[in-house]
């Protein structure tokens, strides 16, 4: 059985470190809501927010590490197989077909895997991060005397990172389960792990061979 | 080895210090600080008869002081508000005792002056100012309640019959002993307003003479030691900070010396600046909603002693079965009810309430109309929005009490209480009667009849502020039931009641539905891989 190297150091680094921390940030984010009582409200709301001083510094990073070396063309939609992707989520997999899409190094994603991505990274994360500096700075908004900004209303704020955080959960939800579906139950998760993917034995149909 | 020596040298020297203190002359160590020694002032090496001949004898060198003092609201007992409400002791109705109308000789024992009975009190005589009661420093200074803020020179029975001795006081001893005003000064009535010991403010009382760190961190007595003065910095006798005008928000910077500042001196901003909260700059940014007081004062009344937090006179002029006026006392030994003023509830270690406070305060005053359809009747309220832009959210007590009125002409009632006489309440307990004088006194209309309305008055809370350590802990507030549930107009994060419902509903299906979804995908899985073995 062939094996081939997906995942890189740094990606798998950046990939664990950022689901630990986005666990974490919803576990205090929702402490901080109202929602339960964990850490305690101040200590939920200091842990919250040294996290996200985490993770925005490891958005950094991985932004940086994303377009120095060209790995953010993984997240380029393609309308390419998803229809075929799609059948076989909701038929294939049943019925024991084989996936239609192969991993390789160029093309680390299926097509939905990058669309699901990229609406993770272009519109939830950047909600969740302009709304979470936005709460930080809530005292400093005035201040800017930018339109738009000066007059928000922290119950605004709240709003759209409390509503931010709901589809990240729903996202870490899905995502977790679909990590699941690879040829066997743990099989993404070894990869994302190792870094390496296994090729199982059974021949993509020749019409989607990337 | 040198430097061994060098330095147990030094310390040794620094041992020496205190020692040399304290071998100097107590007498001489004071006049370092005071360039006058009154015991050596022929004006008052004379015996007093009265008060105002020791007024008269420190008017000899402090020419101007009644002249300032005349000014003051100390003296005045009355403040005319920016609104134009007419305020002050003279002119407004409280829920404790209520007026102090038909009542000088008693109330007024903490009016400094001497012989405030009534209406024909001389607001301009210089020699009826009471210079002793704030400057007397041996303690021994007494205004017995009845005396109109006479003292008592000579023994006497008072009241005449009843076998009560008052003991005269030294006043020659005490006029040459003056110095400067202490908290026990301040206290004799500011501790005691409302009739009793910590019974009005519940943030001040006797526990402030002399507290520990815990109870007030400026005042402690063995820390900083921090007398009223301090923060109510006095010029000409103006005692700066009263509640009749208070500065609910102050976006002053710290008073440094050399600069001329015309904002109140007693906030804590005139001290602590606009970022005081060094090591959690988080807590900075609470300082444009909340005052400094709504975290740094957990608890009022927390020196041990009670305060009142209700007064229903309804219930007054109950007889015990010895046909006495009857009292009533709780496990503490705190009296909860007596005949004269009925029944009380008392509170100790109190959390306040909170409120908007813009810094003006509203009153009902004689002259308001008051219905009953209207309870509980605001006998003063604070002003103040989450979205005027001049408010903050104080800490206060509301003092909740049920008092006479008229219920056909619709006012409160001015009630005479205290006197030895055929009308006042305390001694007959008859309503009639005591409100007619009261009521006559203020040229108020009264219809014989007295009926009863519930009360609330609002007290700010700024005083007994605790270490950094005791303030209120973030989630008291960021929770919902907490400190600040009733407060409205703000966003409070943690506090259930300002989600937005539906963003909850919808987030929390979406992330069961994708949960649900997944298991059951998951589950279809299982079975179908099983079925095709």
């Amino acid at each position: 059985m062939a094996r081939i190297y997906i995942f890189k150091r740094f990606e798998r680094f950046w990939h664990w470190a950022q689901a630990a921390l986005i666990v974490f940030l919803l576990l205090t984010g929702f402490e901080i809501h109202g929602t339960y009582a964990l850490f305690g409200w101040e200590k939920a709301a200091n842990l919250h927010t040294t996290a996200a001083w985490t993770l925005i510094g490891l958005w950094l990073f991985a932004i940086f590490w994303h377009f120095t070396t060209g790995e953010w063309k993984q997240y380029i939609p393609t309308g390419k197989n998803v229809v075929a992707v799609m059948n076989y989520y909701s038929v294939g997999i049943f019925t024991g077909a084989p996936h239609p899409f192969r991993a390789t190094q160029l093309s680390k994603h299926n097509p939905l895997q990058r669309l699901a991505y990229l609406l993770v990274k272009l519109f939830i994360n950047p909600l969740i991060w302009v709304s979470g500096l936005a709460y930080l700075y809530y005292n400093d908004l005035a201040a800017t005397k930018i339109a738009g900004l000066a007059g928000l209303q922290l119950g605004s704020i709240a709003l759209v990172h409390t509503a931010a955080a709901f589809m990240m959960l729903a996202f870490l939800i899905g995502h977790i389960y679909l990590s699941t579906t690879g040829h066997t139950p743990l099989a993404h998760i070894k990869a994302m792990i190792t870094g390496w993917e296994e090729e199982y034995a059974n021949e993509p149909p020749a019409a989607v061979k990337q | 080895m040198r430097t061994g020596r060098f330095i147990a040298a030094v310390m040794a020297s620094m041992l020496l210090v205190p020692t040399a203190h304290a071998a100097s002359d107590p007498a001489s160590e004071k006049l370092l600080k005071s360039t006058s020694d009154h015991t050596k002032f022929k004006a008052l090496q004379q015996e007093f008869n009265a008060g105002p001949e020791v007024t008269k004898a420190c008017l000899g060198c402090h020419t101007e002081a009644s002249k300032q003092l005349h000014k003051t609201q100390h003296w005045k007992w009355e403040y005319r508000t920016a609104e134009g409400q007419l305020l002050g002791k003279k002119n407004v109705i409280n829920n404790f005792c209520t007026s102090i109308r038909t009542n000088e000789a008693a109330c007024n024992v903490c009016h400094i002056g001497y012989g405030w009975k009534d209406d024909t009190f001389d607001f301009k005589s210089e020699v009826n100012v009471d210079c002793l009661v704030c400057h007397d420093t041996t303690g021994d200074y007494k205004k017995p309640a009845g005396l109109a803020g006479n003292v008592v020179t000579k023994e006497m029975e008072y009241p005449p019959g009843s076998g009560n001795i008052i003991k005269p006081i030294d006043l020659k001893k005490i006029a040459q002993a003056v110095g400067k005003t202490s908290r026990d000064n301040c206290g004799a009535c500011h501790f005691y307003g409302g009739g009793g010991d910590g019974v009005k403010h519940g943030d001040m009382d006797s526990s402030l003479a002399s507290p520990d760190k815990e109870l007030d961190v400026h005042m402690d007595a063995l820390g900083l030691n921090f007398g009223c003065a301090t923060c109510h910095m006095t010029e000409g006798h103006q005692v700066p900070g009263s509640r009749y005008a208070p500065t609910a928000q102050d976006k002053g910077d710290a008073h440094v010396r050399g600069k001329e500042y015309t904002t109140n001196p007693t906030t804590c901003q005139a001290c602590h600046g606009q970022a005081p909260h060094k090591k959690i700059a988080k807590l900075n940014d609470h300082t444009d909603k909340v005052a400094c007081q709504s975290c740094h004062i957990p608890k009022f009344a927390r020196g041990g002693i009670a305060t009142k937090m209700s007064w229903d006179w309804s219930t007054g002029g109950k007889m015990g079965p010895d046909g006495k006026p009857l009292i009533k006392k709780d496990a503490k030994g705190h009296v909860t009810y007596t005949a004269a003023k009925g029944d009380f509830v008392l509170g100790e270690n109190v959390v306040p309430d909170y409120q908007w406070f813009n810094g003006k305060v509203r009153y009902t005053l004689f002259s308001d109309k008051v219905e009953k359809s209207d309870q509980p009747v605001r006998i003063n309220h604070f002003e103040g929005s989450a979205g005027d832009g001049k408010s903050l959210i104080w800490p206060v007590k509301i003092m909740r009490g049920k008092q006479a009125f008229d219920p056909v002409n619709k006012r409160l009632a001015v009630v005479h209480t205290a006197g030895n006489d055929d009308t006042g309440y305390w001694t007959n307990f008859n309503w009639e009667k005591a409100v007619a004088v009261g009521m006559a006194s203020i040229g108020a209309p009264f219809s014989g009849q007295v009926d009863f309305v519930t009360t609330e008055s609002t007290w700010p809370i700024t005083h007994m502020v605790a270490p950094a350590k005791d303030s209120v802990p973030c989630h008291d507030c960021h929770a919902s039931n907490g400190r600040l549930e009733k407060v409205p107009g703000i966003y409070i994060p943690g506090r259930t009641s300002d989600h937005a419902a539906w963003l909850d509903t919808a987030g929390w299906a979406l992330a069961l539905l994708t949960l649900l979804g997944s298991l059951g995908h998951g589950l279809a899985r299982v079975i179908a891989y099983t079925r095709r073995k």
